[in-house]
Parts: structure tokens; sequence; C-alpha cells
């Protein structure tokens, strides 16, 4: 072979080959410096999110107790199994395994896995909570062919009273959006949203911890970070009294309807009745959409707090405060023998006006009046004091305005006066509103708690305890005085003894040796005329509702009950409600408590405070 | 001309390039492979590997390349028959066949064909008589490359089968291509690529579906972040967390959890970039750059046409070897199953490469000697 016969490769080829391989290898270093150099946070950070995984160490609420200790809400632990999906690629092909692992409806949960398509992948789905045995025994069991299942520990709100303390106590939920801005809390995390679990929630809440753990690319854990353990909500002592309040629930019978009991000497509230009610344990996994539906459009309002929202008409327990705006602002000592005689009805301003006895009361003073409770007594007796005062003293003794319980929603009432007509109806007072005021009805609304918290302070002599569920020994509770003459709250009271001890309509509540004073209302829920109109009484919603409010003693009462039973006819049928609570009370009371009896060191002194 | 060589006229720059480099792999290997049981010794069989490659590398740069040359017809039938008998006889592994057993040993024949194109496209190229190669000698290039490329494209291999391209490219580059052929040429490369791509946008080519992914992936790489788009996206996710100074060999959090897939072998260059940072790259792309530029001035000194087309086989396919795997690993190519060659892990690869090096050796030996 001639080595001449082969022409030589160009070295300029050759050179050009040379750039062209320089070139290229500067390219990729520059990629390799943009990023490494240029963007190597942004890498870094990626890196970091593939493998370290934060999973949540829930804190359980606080539980709540009553005054005596006794466990109203506390919470359990179970487990939900999430799905974390960071990495996984593949979910598809799992799907069954995992509907068929967990018993879910495999339509339900590609459904339900679409609904996160748009979340961020850090954000783990929780596919069943509550998980059984068998679903804790298939994750398990599957640790290594489906990494991405994780178990995690829930606390649930489990509420043992039930029904009975779901107005009172709440119940919890998921955050809203704006509650995690309010709470500041996490995406998913549990919040109180009605009554005490909503009022206290900050008190409740624990703060969760986590756990950062290292997964590999399959998603299995291969080490721990670090780990921040929960911190548990504190418990929260309530002035409630579970005895007082199952007392209270018995004596309902589930009418619809609402049952307050309070001490007026501090303002505990002691049972918290309201009905028709739900079931709080529904909230604590999960309401379904159904459930949530059902409860929102009863028409008898299940969700209604009935205690501190109901807004109705008083009906004659109103005929308390007239006679007390009449005894404080000196009308009796102006007209010392005002009496009325009472035929069965009256006429003022053109009108006729009925008392609710047909056959008339007969000439009656105010203690008769009180205690049989005639209305043309006080038809009479308001017309001569006209509305500026009978408004302003129900103002001033408590309606009117919320008593600020530390209860969410609570609803304020109204009170009407000229000046509420001119501003709302833009029309003046016509002075036969003022005959209908008189005995409850007319624009006038009140909220069950406001009643007790009122009579509760006239019966006290002017001293208003703003009415509180929070049992703290610490801070005293607010009070407002109205000071009233004593001689305004004897005759008062003595009237309201009469009530249920002199023949009165309040009878029904009567109890041996125990000094019980009260007074009965039998609100009209729509006038009398119309009734006539549309005939008869036939229509549930068309009946009265019946009220009673009562306590003992008769002096400085140590307890106030206020029952409401709505289309309950009349004030006499609410009347042995009130009696059955006021009887558990003093039951409890000569009941020594069962620490002692079982010889067992005494409990905390939870309600000292009830000795002045 | 059987006249004596000795390796001592080896071209020992290139060979201690090559041992550097080898040792870098190894070092890597170990530390991608260290925690899992299944892979755990996959660095000392790395290190028999390249003790076998070493072997070949010498016999073969013992023999004189002209032999070589002149059993180029039989080279060219026996690789034939091979990648047909793969086609018939190979078992199925992961949807294709490649992997060939020869005496005990699976060897992938694709890696084979490399080595027997060089030598068969020198042989061809260097007796070229003309300035440039003609129409029609293009067109026996086209053939003799094409033949292979369709059998080993039909494995199915596309990474291995576009690899000969560069091989035929470079040497008819050198072999005096004009320019008007060159443009052409290219031109139809484009229009072909074009028309490719967009054959493939309309599901009418049967691609096979790993290969539609891996393209798709790499036309979009934000529309599939799984597939071959998860293994960009955690290459990069890999190299850009290595930072300046790397995160230290074996405490590479992407490498060590196996979030860099296949990173052994193809993504090893990932792993490196992760542990031993933008330092590491330099380093590693400055000693492949020396590689290469060493094999073109060894094209140069050789002694003869031929001789100079073979290193000049080797470097092409060395070349594009290199661009297209650290390209893929920082997503400017798509991912194709391209070795690096000397530091990603295969036996088949490694023992292919070292009897390239020893072509390369073995002209670099005969640089002085009369013919």
């Amino acid at each position: 072979m001639n080595l001449h016969a082969q022409p030589k490769l160009p070295a300029s080829r050759l050179l050009l080959l040379r750039i062209a391989l320089v070139a290229a290898v500067v390219l990729l270093v520059t990629g390799f410096w943009q990023l490494q150099v240029v963007r190597s946070d942004f890498y870094a950070r990626l890196a970091d999110k593939n493998y370290i995984r934060t999973l949540p160490l829930m804190a359980p609420r606080g539980s709540i107790l009553d005054r005596h200790g006794e466990l109203l809400v506390h919470h359990y632990a179970s487990f939900s199994v999430i799905l974390a999906r960071e990495h996984v690629q593949e979910i598809r092909d799992v799907l069954p395994l995992l509907a068929r692992g967990l018993s879910l409806d495999p339509v339900w949960l590609e459904q339900h896995l679409a609904k996160f398509a748009d979340a961020p992948p850090f954000q783990p789905i929780v596919l069943k909570d509550e998980a059984s045995m068998a679903d804790i025994a298939f994750v398990e069991a599957h640790r290594l062919d489906l990494p991405e299942l994780e178990l995690i520990l829930m606390y649930r709100r489990r509420y043992p009273l039930s029904q009975s303390g779901a107005h009172l106590l709440g119940y919890v939920g998921e955050a809203s959006r704006k509650e995690i801005e309010l709470h500041q809390v996490s995406l998913g995390a549990v919040v109180g949203k009605m009554g005490v679990e909503q009022q206290y929630n900050a008190h409740l809440l624990g703060t969760d911890g986590e756990r950062r753990v290292i997964v590999d690319s399959r998603g299995k854990e291969v080490g721990k970070l670090s780990q921040k353990e929960p911190e548990a909500g504190r418990p929260l002592q309530l002035t409630l009294d579970a005895e007082l309040q199952r007392a209270a629930e018995a004596a309902v019978q589930g009418r619809q309807g609402a049952v307050v009991a309070l001490d007026p000497r501090h303002g505990d509230i002691l049972a918290f009745v309201s009905h028709p009610t739900f079931d709080p344990n529904l909230f604590a996994v999960s309401v379904s959409a159904d459930e949530w539906r059902a409860l929102t459009d009863d028409p008898d309002k299940p969700l209604l707090n009935r205690v501190t929202q109901a807004q109705l008409s008083p009906g004659s327990v109103f005929k308390i405060f007239v006679a007390t705006a009449a005894l404080e602002g000196g009308f009796f000592d102006r007209n010392p023998n005002f009496r009325v005689t009472c035929p069965g009805w009256a006429n003022h301003y053109g009108r006729v006006f009925r008392c609710w006895r047909p056959e008339g009361h007969g000439v009656v003073d105010l203690h008769r009046a009180l205690v049989e409770s005639c209305d043309v007594f006080f038809y009479q007796l308001g017309r001569q004091l006209g509305i500026d005062n009978i408004s302003g003293y129900a103002q001033k003794l408590g309606l009117g305005r919320p008593t600020h319980i530390d209860l969410p929603g609570e609803k304020g009432g109204l009170v009407p006066s000229r000046e509420w007509k001119q501003r709302t109806q833009k029309q003046p007072w016509w002075d036969g509103e003022t005959i209908s005021v008189a005995i409850g009805q007319g624009p006038l609304l009140v909220t069950p708690l406001q009643l007790a918290y009122a009579i509760g302070g006239i019966a006290a002599g002017g001293v208003f305890v703003q009415p509180h569920l929070l049992l703290d020994p610490q801070s005293d509770p607010e009070v407002r005085r109205v000071p009233l003459k004593p001689e305004t709250v004897r005759i008062l009271t003595d009237a309201l003894w009469g009530v249920v001890n002199e023949n009165g309509t309040g009878t029904a509540a009567q109890l041996p040796e125990i000094d019980l004073a009260g007074k009965t209302g039998t609100a009209q829920l729509v006038g009398s005329e119309t009734l006539k109109r549309i005939g008869g009484r036939t229509e549930r919603t068309l009946t009265e509702n019946a009220w009673f409010v009562g306590f003992a003693p008769r002096r400085n009462p140590e307890i106030v009950v206020v029952v409401l039973l709505e289309h309950g006819l009349h004030g006499a049928t609410a009347a042995p409600v009130a009696r059955e609570v006021i009887k558990a009370y003093y039951d409890g009371k000569n009941r020594p408590p069962a620490g002692q009896v079982a010889g067992a060191p005494p409990p905390p002194a939870a309600d000292s405070r009830q000795v002045d | 001309m059987a006249a004596r060589v000795r390796y001592r006229e080896m071209d020992w720059l290139l060979f201690g390039l090559i041992v550097v480099i080898c040792l870098i792999g190894i070092l890597e290997i170990y530390s991608t492979t260290r925690s899992q049981p299944a892979f755990a010794t996959m660095h000392l069989r790395q290190l028999t590997w390249l003790g076998v490659g070493l072997l070949a590398m010498l016999v073969v740069a013992r023999i004189d390349y002209h032999t070589l040359l002149d059993q180029a017809p039989v080279i060219y039938l026996l690789t034939l028959a091979a990648l047909v008998a793969v086609l018939l006889f190979a078992p199925k592994i992961f949807g294709a066949r490649r992997w060939l057993m020869v005496a005990g040993i699976t060897f992938q024949m694709s890696e084979l064909a490399k080595w027997s194109i060089i030598i068969v496209l020198a042989k061809f190229l260097g007796e070229l008589r003309t300035e440039a190669p003609s129409l029609k000698d293009l067109a026996k290039v086209a053939v003799l490359a094409g033949v292979p490329m369709v059998l080993i494209a039909a494995q199915p291999d596309l990474g291995t089968a576009l690899t000969l391209v560069p091989i035929a490219a470079t040497g008819v580059f050198l072999a005096g291509l004009r320019w008007k052929h060159a443009a052409a040429l290219l031109a139809l490369a484009a229009l072909l690529l074009v028309v490719l791509v967009s054959l493939l946008q309309t599901k009418w080519v049967p691609l096979k579906p790993y290969q539609q992914s891996r393209l798709e992936s790499f036309l979009h790489p934000r529309r599939s972040l799984q597939g071959a788009g998860y293994q960009t996206e955690q290459s990069k996710i890999a190299v850009g967390s290595g930072g300046f100074w790397g995160r230290g060999l074996g405490k590479g959090s992407q490498n060590q959890l196996g979030f860099i897939p296949v990173r052994h072998a193809e993504f090893i260059f990932a792993a490196f970039a992760e542990e031993l940072g933008f330092a590491g790259v330099l380093l590693a792309l400055g000693l492949y750059l020396t590689l290469l530029l060493r094999l073109l001035h060894n094209v140069e000194t050789a002694p003869d046409r031929t001789g100079a087309l073979l290193v000049a086989g080797v470097f092409s396919l060395l070349a594009f070897h290199l661009l297209v795997n650290v390209g893929m690993v920082i997503g400017l190519m798509p991912v194709t199953g391209i070795p690096l060659p000397l530091m990603s892990y295969g036996g088949s690869t490694t023992i292919a490469t070292f009897m390239m090096l020893g072509l390369v050796m073995s002209v670099r030996m005969r640089r002085f000697v009369n013919l």
C-alpha cells in the first residue's frame, strides 16, 4: 500500500471538528452553570421537597367538663388513611387495589381523587377516616408496594350528652378559608363551629406537631429527620351541671322549645336545653351533604339555639316588667288604691281587648293581677304608664339587648319604643299598641336567656349578673346594678310566689317545702282577630307559645329557670318543666357529692363560689 | 510492514485519561449502588469489565489495524449476521431484544456493531482515491451504515442505531465531503426530522409507547411530569441541587434515595454532578474534552488516511455519546439509552469502548512505522 496514494485528511476540517467539539462542551458547561450555580437554590429546594415528607401529628382538643368535673366533651383516637402523593407516578394502576383493600367505592374514590387534581402534591389526601382494623392491616401489609399510603392518628370529638348539649357545646369541623385566617390554623385543621367549641376554640385548640421523615423515591420511609410533639389543648370547665341538664332534658320530653337554668347570684348557666336538636357526634368525623341539608332545611330549625337565638313575644311574663315600671316609677304611690274591674274584656282607643279569662277576674289589685295574670288590669296599667315608661324600664331591666353570654350568635330581642317605630317604620307610635305591649304582645321580642337574666336580676333586687358558661373562679362576672326599692322587690316576688302557691296560673310548678315563685306566659303568634278570621286553632304553627319563668327561693334566688314550649298552648303547660328542674336542683344540693360517699378525697372545689 | 511495535509507543496520555475517568466512574458507581443490597457489588463487577476491556484494548492494539481493515468485509458480514441473530434468537428483556448469550456471557451485539462499522467505513472511505466522495460513494456509505442501523433500530434500540450516524457523518466530512453535498444532506436530515416529528404527533408512525413518551416528554417537558419527563426532571433536580461544590460523595439525596433513574448507568453523570457539584463537572468534562482532543491529535499523527479515519470514527462515536448523554442529564437532549463512555456501568459498552480505544492505540503505535 502506498502512503502517498492516500490523500491526507484536510487539516481545516479537523480544526472545524475541534472548534465544534469545544463549542459543544462549552454549551454543556453553560447548562451545568445554569443549573448548579444560577438556579441551585431552586433545585436544592425541590430536592428537599422530594425526600422530606412532613406528616402532621394532630393535637387533641381540650376536654370540656361540667362544674363537678363530669366529662361533657372528650376525644378518642382514630386512624385515618391518607395518600401522600409526592411520589405517586401512576396512581390509576393501584386504584382497584386501594378500593378493594379499604372497602371504598371505586367510583367514589376516582371522583374523590379528581377533586385534588389541582391541589399541591404535598397536600395529603384523606382516603378514609375512622379506619377499621382491617383497613389498618391492609396499609401495614402493603408498606412495600403501596408506600404512599400512610396512617395518621386523628382525635375525634365525642359528646356523651349526645343531642342534649348540642347547642351549648356546639360541634367541630374542618376550618373554612375564613376560619383558617381567624384562628391562624393550617389547611384541614379542625376548629369549633358552634357553641362553646367555637367560643373557646383558642383555649381548646392544641398545637399540632409534625414529623419530618426521609422517604426514598418509592415513598418508603427510610429515616426520621425531626419530630415536633403536638401540644394538647387545655381542658375547659363549664358552669353547667350535667345532672341538672339531664333533668331539664327529661322534663322537656322532646317538645319544641328551650329551657335555661342559671344561678342569678353568679351568672352561672346550670342547664341549657334547646329542642329540636341534633347530634354533634355526627359532625365529629364529617357530616355528609345530605345530613347537613336535612338539618338546615328542617322547618323546625334544629340548628337554631332557642335559648339565645329564638326571639319571641314573652306574653304575660312581661307583666313583671310592667309592674316593676309602675312600682319603681311611683305609680302606686300616686294611685294607692289603683284597682281594675275585669269583666273579661276592655275597650281602649275604640278597640276591644280581651282578657285570657272570658268570664273576667272581677276587681283586682296588682297582686291578684299578677297571680291570676289578669290582662284587663295590665291594659289599664300600661295605658296609664305609657310606652316610654314601659320600654324604658324593660330596657333598664335587661331586655332589648344581648346579655353577652359567652356563646356566639346571641340575639338581642326587641323592646319597641316611639323612637324605634319612627326609625324603622317611619310612623308615629299608636297608643293602642301600648295596650298590646303591656301584656307582652305586639312587636316585643325576647330570648329565653334574656328573661332568665332579667327576672334573676329583678328578684335579686336589681343586681344583674352577666350569664356565662366558663367556670373561672379567678375572674368576677360582670355585674350591672339597677337599684330597685326593696318594697318593689317584696311586692313583686310575693306576687310571683302567689302565682305558684295561691291558686294562680302557675300552680303546676308547686313544690312542697320549696319557696318557689314564677310567672306563666302565653304568647299569641297571631292576633286573636286574625285567628278568628282563619277559624280555629287547628294549625300547629299558629298556636301559642307557652312560657314559664320560675325561681327559688323567692328572695335572692339561687336558681332561675326559664321554660319555653313552642306551640305549648298555655303557660301552665310549661310550669311543670320548671318545677322538675328546680326539684332536681334541690335534690342535687341535698345529695352529698359522689366523691365523699365513696370515701375518696373531696373533689376540687369547683362550686366553692356557691357559698357567698 | 511487520515491523516491531512496542506498547511503549502507546498513547500514554490517552491511557492516563482513560484510567482517571474510569476510576471516577467506579467511585460514582459505588456511591450510587452501595445502599441497594441487590446492586451492592456493582462497582466490583464494573472493575472486572474494566479489566477485560483493558485486555481487549491491548489485544486490539497489538493487531495491526491494516489486518483488521483487510478483513473489513468479513467483519461486516459477521456483524450483520450477529445482529440478525439477535433479532431471531435474543430473549425479550424489557420489551426489546438486545442481549445475546455468547459462551455464557450476555453481550449487546449493537455495541460490537459500532466497532465494526468504524472499521468498515474507514476502509471504504480511506480507499477512495478522489478528493471528495461522489454522490455514489455517499450512497454506498449510506447503505453500509444503514443496514446495521435498521437492524439495531428493529430491536428496538433507536438510540444506539443513531450512534452510527455521526461515525458515517464524520467519516465523509473528513474524507472531503463537498460543502454543497453537506448542505444538501443537512437539509435532508432536517427535513426528515421535521417530517418524523410531525408524523409522530399524528401518531401514524407505529412508534413504541416508550419511544412515544420519551419524545413527547422531550418536546413538551411540562406536559408529562411522569415517565420520561419525570426522569429528566429528577435528573435536573439532582444536578441543580449539587450546587458548586456538590453534596459530597455518597451524600446526594437524589442519588442515595433513588430519585435519579438508572443512576449507575445512563444517568450516572446526574449522580456525579449532584455529589461533586459544578467543580466536579468541570473536572470531568475537562478530562473528556482533553481525551477527545487527544483523539483528534491522533487523527493528525496517524500514519495513513485509513488509520486517521479509524481514529476519527472512534472520536465521533465517543463525542456523540458524551454530548448526547450529558445533554440528556441536563435536559438538553431527549432521554435515550445512550451510556456515558468509561463512566456508565455496563459490560458490553465498556468492552466495546475499550476495543475502539484499542484501534486508536493500534494506529498510534504505528505512527512512526514506515509502511
